[in-house]
């Protein structure tokens, strides 16, 4: 049956993502000409994708999976916040993916451990602000983030290391422009210096960690743009020099003019 | 690999594949027997230095004796015509791409069921939805005819690719939001296997509407309209303004409207690429032509009230090779007339709007080529990262481009100032005495600008009421439209694209009710009027 479909001859390439054949690497870091020349079963995977209709379908149902799964760990948690607020709602979200979270007035983070769980105390706290979340390195999405925008309260972000946030999520975080005072972005590999464009929204911002950021380009260039609009802000991770072309002079010649 | 049972095995192929076979051990030999003599040629002229090593061509002979080069010389010209046999005997074979009978390359095919008329943004993504939506593989076939594969003069490139969601219509807010969505989640659409994931270079930094007093009001409805449908516009007082933006002038400014999220401009090349790539890899067929007419059939048919009435149907579509007489009739279903700012002429081929004035048949397309510039500037002391797309009272809009201290700005010009739109030549003066003024009256930074460079694009500009017509044609009945969107296409055009798809496949919309924008109110004289132009 497979050959035949083969026999019949078929143009290739339909919907999917490099990755797939590339599993566990960033997007921002998938180089595609590595593709074609990558592990011996990679390239026997892509020819057989192009000659076969049940791959290609058994690829795109993966991707499909994907993609379904994603969303589903960034549902709207509409039920909880009816039934327990806003605060507890994040508060599960948060401990959902894996990360962690601080009400206001407490000192202890409740988190979740390495295999996902938690402990229930934090229903106790109906009603407190929500302070601090930790969402590092989960797959938090633009669709997830519908469940933190209504912290009004929320006074540290860290979201480092996380593969899905991107230019677009950073425009979502204006909402925080009068509460959120700190905030990590480091090791996202989607965020660009477009996204960066739009902190100027966070006007309390006093900590800004940026480092690591494959995606951004001139990015001594964007530090000092960014500090002119956020003059209280102490932007980390970037150095002035970073990204101007390093000219190497010989020490008889004189420097240009 | 081996051919399923039942398969005829090509004899031909096999036979063929020994011969070529043969034919390179002989050319193999030969090159062996070459170097062989040389050596029985220095034997025979002992006086000739037989070590003498000179390269002839890339290969080595050991001696240049005379007899021996004419030998090499044989042997090569006896090679290069094996080379050319085994060539031709690869192309004559079942599986080469050769025919005795020479065609055209880059003819359509000779039927489809889908003809989109015009290759720009809309025609892409009405082929990509239209491939995605198919309810079985290769369902539908979809030809994309595209007379300009440079796109020198499409709208589409030329456009400086701004998104917003501040519009009066609820239909535009819902496609522009619908479209921002699908560019949000764009490498899941259109990403294909093997390739670069597509980035269009979304800047979100949003766009805000100044308005003076008289405005005002509008501003405050559209905002109304706008929180309604979902979009998230704020309303700024100047005093915000000042303290949000200090390089805006607010004299003169009651009110503004500023969107934060899903707003900003983008790379339209990079969209354009990601469609047609995506498109291309689902099956539809690029065609690098121009339709220049049509064949078709008429049937006369009685209203209830008696009155005759005869219907088009397009059975042909002539699409002319570039550079030639030469056409090919693409038998085809449906038309989809994509054409931008040329879907008049594209109408009038079929006979839309020859009638009397004022009927049904005398209702012309009212989509024409608007020329419109955009200025690029150097400010060094302009606005930082947080400017957005500005648009002032007066109609002036500028934006950021990169980080160097760049800035795109225009002005759209009043009907009476309407430049030729025969050419895309730039005029410099209407910078001078329209453009920079109100720059300068908006932003006191834009004094000291210097014009860098400029150029010129085309609206599809709907002369009736500045939004698209979409939907069918009451009289031709295969024929669709979705074009005269007026300068905001490009950032409508995935929304619109799975509109039109909708519509063909499903029969009726189903994401968004775009019923408002069908031919027919143009006959009857309804307008829906956009307010918030640029």
């Amino acid at each position: 049956m497979a050959a035949a479909a083969a026999v019949l001859g078929r143009r290739s390439g339909v919907a999917s993502r490099g990755t797939l054949l590339v599993p566990g690497r960033c997007w921002a870091h998938f180089d595609p000409s590595r593709l074609a020349q990558g592990r011996w079963a990679q390239r026997w995977l892509l020819k057989l994708y192009q000659r076969f209709y049940d791959i290609e379908n058994l690829f795109n149902w993966n991707l499909a999976f994907q993609n379904w799964n994603l969303r589903r760990k960034n549902v709207y948690y509409g039920y909880t916040q009816s039934m327990y607020g806003v605060y507890v709602a994040a508060a599960h979200y948060t401990l959902q993916q894996k990360g962690g979270v601080r009400f206001a007035g407490q000192e202890e983070w409740y988190r979740a451990d390495r295999r996902g769980n938690f402990s229930w105390d934090f229903l106790k706290h109906k009603e407190v602000p929500l302070e601090a979340v930790d969402a590092s390195g989960s797959s938090v999405t633009y669709d997830g983030l519908e469940n933190l925008v209504c912290l009004k309260e929320l006074k540290y972000l860290n979201l480092s290391r996380c593969p899905f946030i991107d230019d677009w999520c950073l425009s979502r975080l204006q909402v925080f422009g009068d509460s959120l005072e700190e905030l990590r972005l480091s090791g996202c590999p989607r965020v660009t210096e477009r996204g960066l464009a739009s902190l100027h929204h966070l006007k309390n911002l006093k900590h800004l960690d940026l480092s690591d950021l494959p995606a951004v380009g001139n990015r001594g260039l964007v530090r000092i743009m960014l500090e002119e609009c956020l003059p209280q802000c102490e932007i980390v991770g970037i150095e002035y020099q970073d990204g101007l072309l390093q000219q190497s002079r010989s020490p008889d010649r004189p420097p240009p003019v | 690999m081996t051919p399923d049972a039942g398969e005829p095995r090509p004899l031909s192929r096999s036979h063929g594949a020994c011969s070529i076979t043969v034919l390179s051990m002989l050319a193999g030999m030969l090159s062996w027997i070459r170097c062989a003599v040389p050596a029985v040629g220095s034997l025979s002229f002992p006086h000739r230095c037989p070590c003498l090593l000179s390269q002839r061509q890339g290969r080595l002979s050991f001696s240049s004796s005379a007899r021996a080069r004419k030998q090499d010389d044989f042997i090569q010209d006896l090679e290069k015509e094996f080379v050319k046999f085994r060539q031709k005997a690869k192309e004559v074979l079942p599986g080469s791409g050769w025919s005795p009978l020479h065609q055209t390359p880059g003819l359509p095919p000779e039927w489809a069921d889908i003809v989109i008329v015009g290759g720009g943004v809309i025609g892409w993504a009405t082929a990509y939805w239209l491939k995605k939506k198919e309810a079985i593989r290769e369902g539908v076939r979809v030809v994309v005819v595209e007379r300009d594969p440079t796109y020198a003069k499409a709208s589409t490139v030329l456009s400086i690719g701004g998104i917003r969601q501040q519009f009066s219509l609820p239909e535009n807010i819902q496609l522009s939001m619908q479209s921002a969505h699908f560019l949000r989640n764009i490498q899941e659409h259109l990403n294909v296997l093997n390739e670069e994931p597509v980035d269009i270079q979304f800047n979100p930094s949003g766009y805000l509407f100044l308005a003076g007093k008289e405005q005002s009001e509008v501003l405050e409805e559209n905002y109304r309209i706008q929180r309604a449908e979902g979009a998230a516009v704020t309303l700024l007082t100047p005093q915000q303004i000042q303290s949000k933006f200090p390089w805006i002038n607010t004299d003169g400014v009651a009110l503004a409207s500023y969107g934060m999220e899903n707003e900003g401009w983008f790379d339209p090349w990079l969209l354009l690429n990601a469609f047609r790539r995506k498109a291309i890899s689902m099956g539809v067929y690029p065609c690098h032509g121009e339709v220049v007419g049509f064949q078709h059939s008429t049937r006369e048919m009685e209203t209830d009230d008696g009155r005759s009435v005869s219907l088009k149907r397009i059975h042909q579509v002539n699409v002319r090779m570039p550079n030639s007489m030469e056409y090919q009739p693409v038998e085809c279903a449906l038309i989809i007339n994509e054409a931008g700012a040329w879907s008049s002429k594209v109408a009038e081929m079929i006979g839309i709007g020859d009638g009397p004035e004022g009927t049904l048949e005398g209702t012309k397309l009212p989509v024409e080529p608007r020329k419109r510039y955009v200025y690029l500037f150097h400010c060094p002391n302009g606005p930082g990262l947080e400017c957005p797309l500005v648009i002032d009272h007066k109609g002036v809009y500028f934006r950021r481009e990169g980080l160097g201290g760049n800035y795109l700005g225009g002005l759209s010009p009043t009907e009476e100032e309407e430049p030729d739109s025969s050419d895309l030549e730039v005029d410099y003066e209407y910078f001078h005495e329209a453009v920079w003024p109100s720059l300068a009256q908006c932003v006191p930074a834009f004094e000291s600008l210097r014009l860098k460079s400029a150029w010129a694009g085309y609206y599809d500009y709907n002369t009736f009421d500045q939004n698209a017509i979409i939907g069918t044609h009451p009289l031709v009945t295969n024929m669709y439209f979705a074009t005269g969107f007026s300068g905001h296409g490009l950032q409508q055009s995935p929304a619109v694209g799975r509109a039109i798809a909708e519509l063909i496949l499903d029969g009726k919309f189903k994401t968004v009710d775009l019923g408002a924008f069908d031919f027919i109110r143009l006959f009857r004289g309804t307008k829906v009027l956009e307010r918030n132009i640029l």
